[in-house]
């Protein structure tokens, strides 16, 4: 048995079974299940050793061919596939107690591993291919089959889809480079083409336009798990890219493109942030922003960069998944997420609003939540190199907490005697209380986290060690 | 110029004609019949660097996705909403049309040293590519969107079938291609729901 039919084929097959079956608990339950499995074993199971059970011998192999190319995963993978399939047991799980499980078991398990065959492929460049696959496979996920699609989700499936041949044509150009690297022009051109495609995939500034438009349009959580499965993909797609070139992980000018283009990000996602007045909008330029830091923590290079930009991850999915959660209750009751929709819904729906506000506020940086520690440990690292950046972000922090302020406000408005009353169900109440004590723990001991990360950079051959 | 060369052209400009024609009609009809046409353009300038076999594999995806497109209009009863936020005037979009095809000529001089391709299949690549942008640029309506893109698709395909020729990347451009017009049938499904509504 090989690695790829067991982390790629497998889910991808009971996505597929998943699809026509009628209850969305047994559906959530299936997909997170099997997500959790799958997550365990990537844990447990070494890939290429042979494993005795009793008389048995079993070895699971590192590729599997097909079409003359080849799905590769080895053991160096094995936290990659852990973190994704943990998060993806997250995401299903919680989807049970929204009206979205029916679409997010089949598709988001389709989608996962679609893109885990994108970190997979050999030769890596038609990851581009397999994400564009998994882009058109989260359609029917973001617009529900009764509503005209709106331009988020246009603008969305225009630029994924443009970036994809400015991609696999800078893969061209890179083989090139490798036999002729003294070809500046081509080195150039390569480079420009990269650059390209990395910003339609990541949503980078001006590209990012899509990003508040569909998590406007577009149901909240559905929204929240497409906004934390492509930008996390495509930056470790991006990071496979520079683990491979030397040419290009030791480009002077890397560092400072980086830093350039994380703080765009950063402050036009916090900026924006400040002046919402649509709880989806204020979402989606928080996930602006996150990028910014990811992007951030990568131009302090090294190790040190690897471990922030991956230290970003747990408290990251927590705070979207809550967010995104708690807005898709709040949905429910009302037609849209617009400030004054919500007003004072936290009286009826208080377990639901705590949510929202926590987890803005801890994707604002609030101290004493899940995201401040990774945001101090990237103050500190960008204070030491370039003081002016660690101070646009703390412009870019301080607008995602005027956000999450402003929402806080606007949630707990009621008239005055408006009574107190608890409508979410009792999953929706464990859940978000469960989030929220997490928000909490981690950012007081945010060490817990560690263990489970700690690996992660030497998924990369060059730039983990 | 040789006959291969002559066929080329005529190849190219067919893709012309037939982008051109996209972006004027407002038929649903005519403008699936223009893509399954712009299909064979695309299908004879790929042919020059791929074999016979694997360049049919562009031309049966592409009457493909006009077939699964037209059932998916069909079946709804194509209602084409007029777009009111972009300008509908033909004069307007001939002229941008224009435009981008005497840019892609420009650039396909270049691009056909660069990539030692004939300047017929540069000019095909990079005018399909740009009128697709330009169809992208101008339209919000989910027919038009789809058909951009896969205009766009049509003109990277064949550019990039000069440089790879595998074909698994062959067998995923032609999935990717069936998967976007069932996107684009889902979506005008969709977008009929909410006008009966």
């Amino acid at each position: 048995m090989s690695a790829a039919v067991i982390w790629i084929f497998l889910p991808f097959g009971l996505a597929l079974i998943l699809w026509p079956l009628g209850n969305a608990r047994i559906k959530a339950g299936l997909s997170g299940g099997m997500a959790f499995l799958l997550a365990l074993a990537a844990w447990l199971l070494p890939i290429d050793t042979a494993l005795s059970i009793g008389s048995f011998s079993v070895k699971i192999a590192s590729s599997f061919d097909i079409l003359g190319r080849h799905l590769v995963l080895t053991s160096a993978d094995g936290p990659l596939l852990t973190l994704i399939y943990t998060a993806a047991c997250f995401w299903f799980t919680a989807s049970a107690s929204t009206r979205l499980a029916h679409k997010l078991a089949p598709f988001g398990l389709g989608i996962t591993s679609l893109l885990v065959a994108s970190l997979a492929v050999e030769p890596f460049l038609y990851a581009a291919l397999l994400i564009e696959m998994a882009v058109l496979l989260s359609v029917p996920l973001l617009s529900p089959a009764d509503r005209s699609p709106g331009r988020g989700l246009f603008r969305f499936l225009t630029f994924q889809t443009v970036a994809m041949p400015f991609i696999l044509f800078s893969g061209w150009l890179l083989v090139g480079i490798e036999t002729n690297p003294g070809n500046l022009t081509l080195v150039l051109q390569a480079a420009i083409l990269l650059g390209l495609g990395f910003s339609f995939l990541l949503a980078i500034v001006p590209f990012h336009t899509w990003i508040p438009l569909l998590t406007e349009e577009a149901p909240p959580y559905a929204a929240a798990f497409i906004m934390w499965i492509f930008p996390t993909m495509a930056f470790l797609f991006g990071l496979g890219f520079l683990d491979r070139y030397t040419w290009l992980r030791t480009a002077p000018q890397l560092p400072n493109l980086l830093l350039i283009a994380g703080s765009l990000m950063l402050l036009t996602g916090g900026i924006m942030a400040a002046f919402q007045r649509h709880l989806g909008r204020l979402l989606g330029f928080a996930v602006n922003a996150e990028s910014g830091f990811s992007l951030l923590a990568l131009s302090l290079g090294g190790t040190t960069g690897m471990k922030l930009f991956f230290l970003f991850f747990t408290p990251r999915l927590l705070s979207l998944g809550i967010w995104a959660f708690a807005c898709s209750i709040l949905a429910e009751y009302v037609p849209s997420l617009r400030f004054n929709e919500v007003k004072g819904l936290g009286r009826s729906l208080p377990f639901a609003t705590s949510g929202a506000v926590l987890a803005s506020l801890s994707l604002g940086g609030l101290p004493l939540l899940a995201c401040f520690p990774v945001r101090q440990a990237l103050w500190e690292g960008l204070a030491r190199q370039t003081p002016g950046i660690a101070l646009l972000m703390l412009i870019g922090s301080l607008g995602l907490l005027t956000g999450a302020i402003r929402s806080l406000a606007v949630l707990s408005m009621a008239p005055e005697k408006t009574t107190w009353k608890v409508n979410e169900s009792w999953p929706q109440r464990i859940f978000l209380a469960m989030g929220a004590l997490a928000l909490l723990i981690l950012g007081i001991f945010p060490q817990w986290a560690t263990p489970l990360l700690a690996r992660l950079p030497s998924v990369f051959e060059h730039l983990g060690h | 110029m040789n006959m291969a060369d002559t066929l080329k052209w005529i190849a190219t400009l067919l893709a012309l004609v037939t982008t051109l024609g996209l972006l004027l009609s407002r038929d649903w009809r005519w403008s699936l019949a223009t893509l399954a046409l712009q299909y064979l353009g695309i299908f004879w300038l790929v042919h020059s660097h791929w074999p016979l076999s694997m360049a049919a594999v562009k031309l049966v995806t592409g009457w493909m996705v006009c077939a699964a497109l037209g059932l998916a209009l069909h079946r709804s009863g194509a209602h084409t909403a007029s777009e009111t936020a972009w300008p509908q005037g033909r004069l307007f979009r001939s002229l941008a049309g224009g435009l981008i095809a005497l840019a892609a000529f420009t650039l396909a001089q270049k691009t056909a040293t660069w990539l030692n391709i004939s300047l017929a299949m540069a000019w095909g690549s990079l005018l399909l590519m740009g009128m697709g942008l330009l169809h992208l640029g101008i339209t919000a309506q989910p027919l038009r969107v789809i058909l951009g893109l896969l205009t766009f698709l049509g003109g990277f395909e064949i550019i990039y079938a000069a440089v790879e020729s595998s074909s698994l990347v062959a067998a995923l451009l032609a999935v990717i291609n069936l998967c976007l017009a069932l996107v684009g049938a889902y979506l005008l499904n969709a977008h009929v729901a909410e006008v009966a509504e």
